[in-house]
């Protein structure tokens, strides 16, 4: 070998070293044991709010657990995101450019339309999907979706949940007979998801229903709000989205219906749907499966972990404790409870997408390792089963004083009994019409690597 | 017809001219870039959402009404004519069909850089004017939806004497009724549709600031848009007067078949039944109600 040849051989051996550990953050990364989440987010746009919100929470308690305990288990837990601008076809474009990434734990897109869009995929990909509060109800039923997890509230428990809560509030289901209540829904599939569990309650509980469609996006709602103050119901379910929310609010105002009589759903709840309506909101009262606020001792540590050392996700502190924060919050929870389980069973170490799966379909989280975690009272509980993937979540009532949510029920169990079947029958003609085995708990049991 | 509930119906008629009059605040920014450029400005919604949010984010800051109003108009009038400058008078002379697009793009550059300015907040936004409904004589009406409609009239009336009875307004008519003979005799072209951008500008920032007390200072203050068009199709595109009479028959329609008809078809209807109406008229009077009818000799 000449001089020269040498001189190249370790010019080219120094390259590949300084390349070698020059190498992006991420690919190093993907070496060590490492679970990613990637997060098709929506920080621009209209529903930007919700989005900087829930994914701030998120964030933050993923880099708490990295911070305070240096991942679960000693497996860091890293995340990527993509702007979707809640756009279902950004969605789908984000899910396919992020899902090469090693060691995805779960899907949490928190939209309907891009949920929807990735059941196929992440199915035949075998990872999880996490939609939170909201998704296809059947998609509960894990013997047809096995990937799915619409965990503490589907659509159906939440109608339920209201029902349940007007009921206490007039003293017990009996009295509901011959009450008057409207709802007033969102004019898209998301919106109309619970027409038929409304009319299937009024049936079994005896009281008049009228439902009214205000079209999207809702910023015009004078002839609804007329017709309800004409048909003088005793509550109005607001089952709302984005800018239909305050403008129901404001509405309900202008034509002297009492706001303390109208009940928000889950996507109802934030403050981002009372702060616009001003005076008008004081006294509304939505559902909620998570308390807001930050006076509980997971959030404390977040504050203590992140944002005293400038490291919090969120560009507002303000917004810390927000309904959107808390529920990112929750869902890190979940997400990471989930892995931890798993983590039991197949070692500890970065965990397929099957393995986290049936982490999920064992996150039984009882009051006691609520508190444990530091969410006493952030949210109930969950109890996650192969079958069920909402995991009967407990839902709650929340009054908005003007500048603050304030909690004024206990812990609500939705009925699920009388729901299960209706769920059931959904997801079997699902099953039928796309030619799906229903899953066993055998089946459940077993395990791709 | 005995059992009909006329005291309802006014009701509903009432409010639909009221709201309809919101729908024309948002038209009129339209009428007047239309009619001088013959530019459909799709812009105008995202300028609404940049000046409400601009004002509340000032507000929020500390700054007095006034000053803050001040403040955004001047930053709307810089906007306007930054807009002139760099965007359509490049393009002067292209197919009506460019210009179009470059305001739809321009609406997308508007949207994004309010959030990115002002951040992605939603802001709840105070005039100081109770939205509480009166009674007269058993019909409820919205003193919010009363003042709003008072604000159209004085700007309507604003608008009408500076194009009547200023300089740049008689330019301006100039220009609107023909660019080149107005060109010939010398008025300068540019101040004067940066003059109108600057009206234009004005008009968002009402328009802005009524709209928003009334959803919120959030981004789908920009799909206000969706609601002028219908009017404008309507009232005619170059013309303010059909721009309100235009507003107060779409407000009037789309509700009254939302309570009366909406029930036979499942609700929901009146977000379209607007375009039912608008195209009804484009096909019986494509010009609209009060617009110009172009004649072409051949």
């Amino acid at each position: 070998m000449t001089l020269h040849t040498r001189l190249k051989t370790a010019a080219l051996a120094a390259g590949i070293a300084l390349a070698a550990l020059s190498l992006p953050a991420f690919t190093r990364q993907a070496l060590a044991d490492e679970q990613h989440f990637p997060l098709q987010s929506y920080r621009v746009g209209p529903y930007a709010a919700g989005g900087t919100g829930f994914f701030g929470g998120f964030i933050d308690y993923l880099n708490l657990i990295n911070t305070r305990d240096g991942g679960v288990n000693g497996v860091k837990l890293t995340w990527s995101e993509a702007e979707t601008q809640y756009e279902v076809e950004r969605g789908v474009e984000a899910y396919e450019r992020l899902k090469s990434h090693q060691g995805i734990a779960a899907w949490n897109p928190l939209s309907v339309g891009i949920a929807y869009a990735m059941i196929d995929r992440i199915t035949a990909d075998k990872v999880p999907l996490i939609t939170i509060n909201h998704g296809r109800t059947d998609s509960t039923d894990g013997r047809v979706f096995p990937y799915v997890f619409p965990l503490l509230l589907n659509p159906y428990s939440e109608t339920s949940g209201i029902v349940n809560y007007i009921a206490s509030k007039e003293g017990g289901l009996e009295k509901l007979k011959g009450k008057k209540i409207v709802v007033l829904y969102h004019g898209s599939p998301y919106g109309k998801e619970t027409i038929p569990i409304y009319e299937l309650l009024a049936q079994k509980y005896g009281f008049t229903l009228q439902q009214i469609e205000v079209p999207h996006p809702g910023n015009e709602q004078q002839s609804q709000w007329l017709t309800i103050r004409r048909a003088k119901p005793d509550y109005v379910v607001l089952r709302g989205w984005g800018v239909m929310n305050p403008v129901a609010l404001k509405t309900a105002a202008k034509t002297g219906f009492p706001v303390d009589h109208i009940i928000g759903n889950v996507w109802s709840n934030s403050e981002e749907d009372v702060i616009p309506a001003g005076e008008a909101a004081k006294g509304y009262t939505a559902i909620t499966t998570q308390a807001s606020g930050a006076d509980y001792p997971v959030v404390k540590e977040i504050v203590k972990t992140l944002y005293d050392q400038g490291k919090g996700n969120l560009e507002d502190k303000k917004r810390i404790g927000s309904v959107y924060h808390n529920l990112g919050i929750v869902n890190g929870i979940l997400n990471v409870e989930a892995i931890r389980i798993a983590q039991a069973k197949f070692g500890k170490r970065t965990l397929t997408g099957d393995e986290v799966r049936w982490g999920f379909e064992h996150l039984q989280l009882d009051p006691a390792r609520v508190e444990a975690l530091g969410a006493k009272d952030l949210f109930h509980s969950i109890n996650v089963t192969w079958d069920n993937h909402e995991g009967n979540g407990y839902v709650t009532f929340q009054q908005w004083d003007g500048t603050k949510w304030k909690v004024v029920s206990d812990w609500i169990a939705p009925d699920w009994a009388l729901l299960r079947p209706i769920i059931e029958k959904s997801s079997e003609a699902y099953a039928a019409e796309k030619g799906i085995k229903l899953r066993t708990a055998a089946d459940a049991e077993g395990v791709t690597n | 017809m005995a059992d009909f509930d006329w005291s309802f119906f006014t009701e509903v008629l009432v409010g639909g001219l009221l709201s309809g009059v919101m729908y024309s605040l948002v038209a009129i920014g339209f009428v007047l870039i239309y009619k001088t450029s013959g530019v459909l400005n799709f812009a105008q919604g995202a300028l609404l959402l940049f000046a409400a949010l601009t004002f509340v984010s000032l507000v929020e800051r500390g700054l007095p009404f006034a000053l803050a109003f001040l403040v955004t108009f001047a930053a709307m009038v810089l906007i306007g004519v930054a807009i002139e400058r760099t965007v359509l008078r490049p393009l002067t002379n292209k197919p009506p069909i460019t210009l179009f697009m470059a305001t739809l793009g321009l609406s997308y550059i508007i949207e994004g850089a309010a959030q990115l300015l002002w951040g992605t907040q939603v802001h709840g936004l105070d005039l100081g004017i109770e939205d509480l409904p009166f009674d007269v004589a058993g019909v409820f009406v919205s003193q919010f939806d009363l003042f709003a409609a008072a604000t159209a009239a004085l700007m309507v009336a604003l608008l009408s004497a500076f194009f009547r009875y200023s300089r740049i307004g008689l330019g301006f008519r100039a220009v609107a009724d023909d660019p080149f003979a107005a060109l010939a005799i010398g008025l300068r072209l540019p101040f004067i549709w940066a003059s109108v951008w600057a009206a234009a500008g004005l008009v968002a920032l009402v328009a802005g600031l009524l709209w928003g007390a009334r959803l919120g200072v959030q981004f789908s203050l920009s799909l206000v848009v969706l609601k002028a068009l219908p009017v404008l199709v309507l009232g005619g595109f170059d013309s303010i007067l059909g721009a309100i009479v235009g507003g107060l028959l779409i407000g009037a329609s789309e509700k009254l078949a939302e309570v009366y008809l909406g029930d036979l078809v499942g609700g929901g209807i009146e977000g379209w039944f607007a375009y039912v109406v608008a195209l009804a008229f484009l096909l019986i009077r494509p010009a609209g109600l009060f617009g110009q009818k172009l004649v072409e000799r051949v």
